[in-house]
């Protein structure tokens, strides 16, 4: 077994009084593909923002590639641009092209020459077939073409992990598939991922790994085959029988 | 056809109903134009008030008339559904037309037919309209106040360096645009100080020392507001984020800062810039009275222009901070390329609102003694040579005030138009 990429050890995350993550344990070894599911408000979403430190934890330790993150850590930004994430309203930045969405952060972050940087967006672009709108505003696509070039922008980094928010939630239904085609040849090709949503077609064809969260715990871990045949816990079973 | 439908106006008696409509409208304007500009009463067999409000009523019943919905005549439709939707909107539209038709010939007389432009002294004002031989003659002083005549050379060669430097981000190549902020925040005002204090102020180059007092009239409002504006800008924005900052001790000065300069009046600033101010300062230094003016007035409206900022900052949606943060972008980063570009495209309406009011105040320079256009005025209305002209000079400066101010918010929605990049 190979060193895992991530790993939280009792994690716990207060928001104010209310605990939203209670003793989190979860070790990802690399170009695993984990899909975390559960009702909403179990904390799955503040799980993964908590991964590239867009939400602090107070207890426990969260190590990712290798970096321990925490007040002292320093170079956050260097541990965020390995890790990529998409999210559930897509978060383009309306006042650049897709293009220079994608552009943007080699650019000024990975201190890329500008032509090689567009090499690589149209590159990633083409991937999830939207090279075509390439010069086009992000409020002139469809809410699918954006989450794509979303994919694409977080692709632009070449991050090592990548963190899925809810991708699809936001989408309407005969967008998602063109969304979930997208992330599953991302995920034939190798790369770690962390994918939040209640796309279960998604995690039969690609998780190794599912885990079911409720209350701000995981409630159950297991490989996919194994979860979605015989669930242990009754809570993953009512789960899974409201959702198929 | 019976009386009663023929009285209610609809489609199938359209023709005649618009024709009558029209007619009566048309005697009741007539009435009122005949009677402002020729001074007759048309109607003067009717009685006392009832002549005067002849033109009303008549107006009333012909536009009654010609309320007649999808009558298939579009501009019949357009005043109908713009002007002419109930009695009380159409009473409304005849006193505004009537109001201005009266108003008319008298603003007219006095400013254009009755006065006098000739002569250069205030003898040549016989007429009585008004004296524009006044504002011809005081035209200079308006403009550049006390500043020598044979001088008014350097000030405009110095506006116009000014205003072509400012173009130059136009015509900057390509891989130079990264440093238009750099050029604009910080080199041009530089370059523009330089300049204006070599040419205006002069004392080298053989150039004769104006100082500062004698400067004055529009070429003044336009050095404060130019300065100003140019640094009130970038000061705001930098209060604006350290508001919303994490570390307390900057967020805390950036509070104080803003709500100090918002609380107090600007008039009172002025004057301690200009006599509390000195007393603070090392006996041999010196900074010059428009250093100073420009300096608090600058302070002053960055508080106003932070708290527009903010505004902006606020209204942009978390995501955007998030998907930058896992970009890998810093703090700065961050700000200057997703955060900022959207938020200040949504402040430009407040940010114009801001400067016109920057621009508007200029004139409360006077009280420190520095008289641009509005001080000039009022100094030359006390000229025992010229009283009693204040309302032509008062009248100039709105007009003036009105172009520069209008330009501005013009320039404000073009910029607006050319950043709409949503939807």
């Amino acid at each position: 077994m190979s060193d895992p990429i991530i790993k939280i050890e009792n994690m716990n995350k207060w928001f104010g009084d209310f605990q939203v993550l209670k003793d989190i344990n979860l070790e990802v070894e690399a170009n695993k593909k984990i899909v975390v599911c559960g009702p909403s408000g179990s904390g799955k979403s503040t799980l993964i923002r908590c991964i590239n430190r867009l939400e602090e934890h107070q207890k426990g330790s969260i190590v990712v590639d290798g970096n321990e993150l925490s007040e002292k850590t320093k170079d956050i930004e260097k541990i965020r641009a390995n890790v990529g994430m998409v999210f559930q309203q897509f978060n383009l930045f309306p006042h650049l092209s897709i293009l220079d969405n994608c552009t943007l952060a080699p650019i000024w972050v990975k201190k890329m020459p500008k032509k090689e940087a567009e090499e690589l967006a149209l590159n990633q672009l083409k991937k999830v077939q939207i090279d075509d709108q390439a010069n086009k505003y992000p409020g002139q696509l469809s809410g699918g073409q954006q989450q794509r070039c979303a994919i694409a922008r977080a692709l632009c980094m070449q991050p090592k992990i990548m963190l899925f928010d809810e991708p699809t939630s936001a989408l309407d239904p005969e967008m998602i598939k063109e969304v979930l085609d997208a992330m599953v040849s991302l995920a034939k090709g190798g790369m770690t991922m962390i994918v939040v949503t209640h796309e279960m077609g998604f995690a039969k064809e690609v998780a190794d790994e599912v885990i079911f969260m409720d209350e701000g715990m995981i409630i159950e871990k297991a490989n996919t085959k194994e979860f979605f045949a015989n669930p242990k816990s009754d809570r993953t079973k009512l789960f899974l029988s409201q959702i198929l | 056809m019976n009386a009663l439908n023929f009285l209610k106006p609809n489609r199938d008696n359209l023709k005649n109903h618009v024709l009558i409509g029209s007619f009566l409208i048309l005697v009741g304007l007539l009435d009122v134009i005949i009677n402002s500009f020729l001074k007759i009463n048309i109607v003067s067999f009717l009685p006392g008030s009832l002549s005067s409000f002849f033109p009303l009523i008549l107006g009333l019943i012909g536009l009654t008339m010609i309320r007649i919905d999808y009558s298939g005549n579009k501009n019949l439709d357009l005043l109908n559904k713009n002007i002419n939707t109930n009695t009380f909107n159409a009473l409304l539209t005849l006193i505004i037309i009537f109001t201005l038709i009266k108003a008319l010939p008298p603003s007219l007389s006095w400013m254009i037919l009755d006065a006098n432009i000739s002569g250069d002294s205030k003898d040549a004002c016989t007429g009585t309209g008004a004296c524009w031989t006044y504002i011809k003659v005081w035209f200079r002083r308006f403009m550049y106040g006390m500043y020598p005549n044979e001088f008014h050379w350097r000030i405009n060669t110095a506006f116009i360096l000014v205003i072509a430097l400012g173009f130059v981000g136009y015509f900057m190549k390509e891989n130079l645009k990264k440093y238009l902020a750099l050029y604009y925040v910080i080199i041009y005002p530089i370059i523009a100080y330089l300049v204006i204090y070599y040419l205006i102020s002069g004392g080298s180059f053989g150039l004769q020392w104006v100082e500062t007092g004698a400067w004055g009239g529009l070429s003044l409002t336009f050095i404060v507001s130019f300065f100003c504006l140019i640094f009130c800008f970038p000061l705001g924005m930098i209060f604006a984020l350290g508001r919303r900052s994490n570390l307390p001790a900057i967020k805390y000065i950036s509070i104080c800062y803003i709500e100090f300069w918002r609380g107090v009046p600007l008039i009172t600033v002025l004057f301690m810039s200009s006599v509390m101010f000195p007393m603070f300062l090392p006996e041999d230094f010196f900074m010059d009275k428009l250093v100073r003016v420009i300096i608090a007035i600058t302070l002053f409206e960055a508080a106003y222009c932070a708290e527009v900022i903010r505004g902006g900052l606020q209204s942009l949606p978390r995501g955007q901070y998030d998907a930058a943060k896992s970009l890998g972008m810093g703090y700065w980063k961050m700000h200057i390329f997703v955060i900022l570009p959207q938020a200040l495209k949504l402040v430009i309406p407040g940010i114009a609102n801001t400067f016109l009011a920057l621009v508007k105040d200029t004139p409360l320079i006077f009280v420190v003694g520095l008289a641009e256009i509005a001080g000039m005025l009022a100094m030359a209305k006390t000229n025992p040579k010229w009283l009693g002209f204040a309302m032509e000079g008062y009248i100039f400066a709105a007009i003036i005030f009105w172009i520069i101010c209008y330009a501005m918010s013009k320039y404000s929605y073009n910029l607006e138009a050319k950043y709409k990049t949503e939807r």
